[in-house]
């Protein structure tokens, strides 16, 4: 679904100018869900934004469904740490944003608005958001707005997520929760997601795979396949398996940080 | 009860200022040359309301006037330097440079092309106007979340979507609070060109009467100005409150 091949990418409006991602290479398959984790300021967000095509590699290709990246990509659902909701809209109309972009749903959103409406109500719900869809963004709460870039990021059924740290600004309990929406969500759709985080258990939990990158310029250094049965539940936080992957990469990023 | 003393403290203190002035005017003797006592303003304004309401229009329409066009290409010229960051930090410093040219030396040159009367105030107003309602614009359009930008963009977002979904409603708060601004600096520039160069209008009521000792006139033209610009003021804040709701009760930012 996803290969990056060799790629440099340096930000040259800078001065001087750096080097975000050096010769890195990452394959995600379809329907995989795969975690990118490193130390901050690694990265990380750039190479997310490489992946939609929202900056163009200095060197190597990016390719997404087959496709080289040179552009923007399309299909693509983003959220990030901050829920960035447009504060003049209704919580459903923020979620509807992107039936407003997409196409075949943009040219046929007017007309079929009721259904749209009804489809973005049952995402609501599924994140424990049924009958907020009228308010305002500013009248929920952090984690209730997060879930609502959740919605807003998957209603168009992109077919891949893009998540940079989108949990990382809520308490511990509200992110567990997101995790389990993000669980089911992900094995009822099955689209694929790359998601950027700090937390390990995060990553150890919802990924099939976690990539760990080094210390800017970033380079992904090691690639872990979590071998845990799915579906997972929050218990298997506690388990031995779990703990040893957790345990691991701790291990790795304390390393590439001294490097 | 609080409420209440909240609501009329802008009348009692307004009130408590001409009480004051007055009294001051009647203690220390000053003549009706140097400083009018309110009293005597009110009679001047009673003697010669017919002049006072008529100039009083003319400042009106011409500062609605040159407001109006200063709306319109403020809008524009914000939209084309908010369009992309670029612009932006292009013609940022060129229309600081404009704006920082004191506008009454404008006005002679004016004159000469226009004449004296209505069209050198109307210019003036515009002159002086546009650029708040530009800069509040365009710093609205250029200062979009770029991680929002992104996310329409990974959608397929054109530049016209962006902008129009997101750029101009976001900008909406600082538009309208730019107005009220505005509205204050027309009526600034109507009333320094009348001065300067009209036959109608409030600021040459003033000269007018001031060139003839005839203070209490003068005094009263002043505040036929604090009155209309309060009342300009009001509406636009009113219309800002209005449609800007949203941005009252958001974290997001405001124009100042
Ligand atoms: N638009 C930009 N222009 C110039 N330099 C940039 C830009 N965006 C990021 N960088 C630089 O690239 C490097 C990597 O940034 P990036 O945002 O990808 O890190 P990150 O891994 O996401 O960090 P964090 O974990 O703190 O979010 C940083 O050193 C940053 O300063
Ligand atoms: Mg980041």
């Amino acid at each position: 679904m996803v290969i990056i091949d060799d790629v440099t990418l340096t930000y040259k409006g800078a001065t001087p100018a750096v080097t975000a991602v050096r010769g890195t290479s990452l394959t995600v398959d379809h329907g995989e869900f795969a975690a990118v984790v490193g130390p901050s300021g690694c990265g990380k967000s750039t190479l997310m934004r490489l992946v939609t095509g929202l900056v163009k590699p200095t060197e190597g290709t990016v390719s997404v469904d087959g496709a080289l990246v040179t552009g923007p990509v399309k299909i693509a659902g983003m959220a990030f740490q901050n829920a960035n909701m447009l504060p003049w809209r209704t919580v459903i109309d923020n979620v509807m944003l992107p039936l407003e972009i997409v196409e075949p749903h943009r040219s046929r959103f007017r007309k079929h608005k009721a259904e749209y409406r009804a489809r973005a109500e049952a995402l609501l719900a599924t994140v424990g958001l049924a009958g907020f869809g009228d308010r305002f963004p500013w009248e929920l709460s952090g984690g209730m707005q997060q879930r609502a870039s959740l919605c807003r990021s998957l209603i168009h059924e992109p077919a891949l997520l893009m998540l940079d740290e989108p949990f990382a600004a809520l308490d511990a309990f509200t992110r567990e929760e997101l995790w389990c929406v993000l669980r089911d969500l992900w094995q009822r759709l099955h689209f694929t997601v790359i998601l950027v985080t700090h937390d390990l258990r995060e990553a150890a939990f919802l990924a099939d795979t976690i990539h760990v990158m080094s210390a800017r310029p970033g380079r992904i250094v090691q690639t872990k396949k979590v071998e845990l049965q799915r579906p997972r539940d929050l218990d298997i936080c506690f388990e031995p398996a779990f703990t040893d992957i957790v345990h691991e990469l701790r291990g790795k990023i304390a390393e590439v940080r001294q490097a | 009860m609080n409420r209440l003393t909240e609501k009329l403290a802008p009348w009692l203190f307004t009130i408590a200022l001409f009480v004051i002035w007055e009294a001051v005017c009647r203690l220390f003797n000053i003549s009706t040359i140097t400083l009018p006592a309110p009293t005597a303003i009110y009679e001047a304004m009673v003697k010669h309301w017919w002049p006072i309401l008529t100039n009083s229009y003319v400042t009106l329409w011409t500062t609605m006037a040159g407001f109006g066009l200063a709306v319109i290409f403020g809008l524009f010229l914000g939209i084309v330097v908010g369009w992309s960051r670029t612009i932006y930090r292009g013609l940022y410093p060129v229309m600081i440079g404009f704006n920082s040219i004191p506008k009454v030396a404008v006005v002679p040159i004016l004159v000469i092309w226009f004449g004296i009367g209505e069209v050198p105030a109307i210019l003036t107003a515009f002159l002086i106007s546009f650029f708040p309602i530009v800069v509040n614009v365009a710093t609205g359009l250029a200062t979009m979340e770029p991680e929002l930008e992104d996310v329409l963009r990974a959608l397929g977002a054109r530049k016209l979507d962006i902008m129009l979904k997101v750029g101009i409603p976001r900008a909406q708060p600082y538009f309208f609070g730019s107005l009220k601004v505005a509205i204050t600096l027309a009526f600034v520039g109507t009333v320094v060109s009348e001065t300067i160069a009209a036959n109608k209008g409030i600021g040459y009521l003033m000269t007018l009467a001031g060139s003839s000792f005839q203070m209490p006139l003068v005094f009263a033209g002043l505040l036929a100005l604090a009155v209309e610009g309060i009342v300009m003021y009001a509406v636009f804040a009113y219309i800002e409150g209005r449609m800007t709701r949203w941005a009252f009760r958001s974290s997001m930012n405001t124009a100042p």
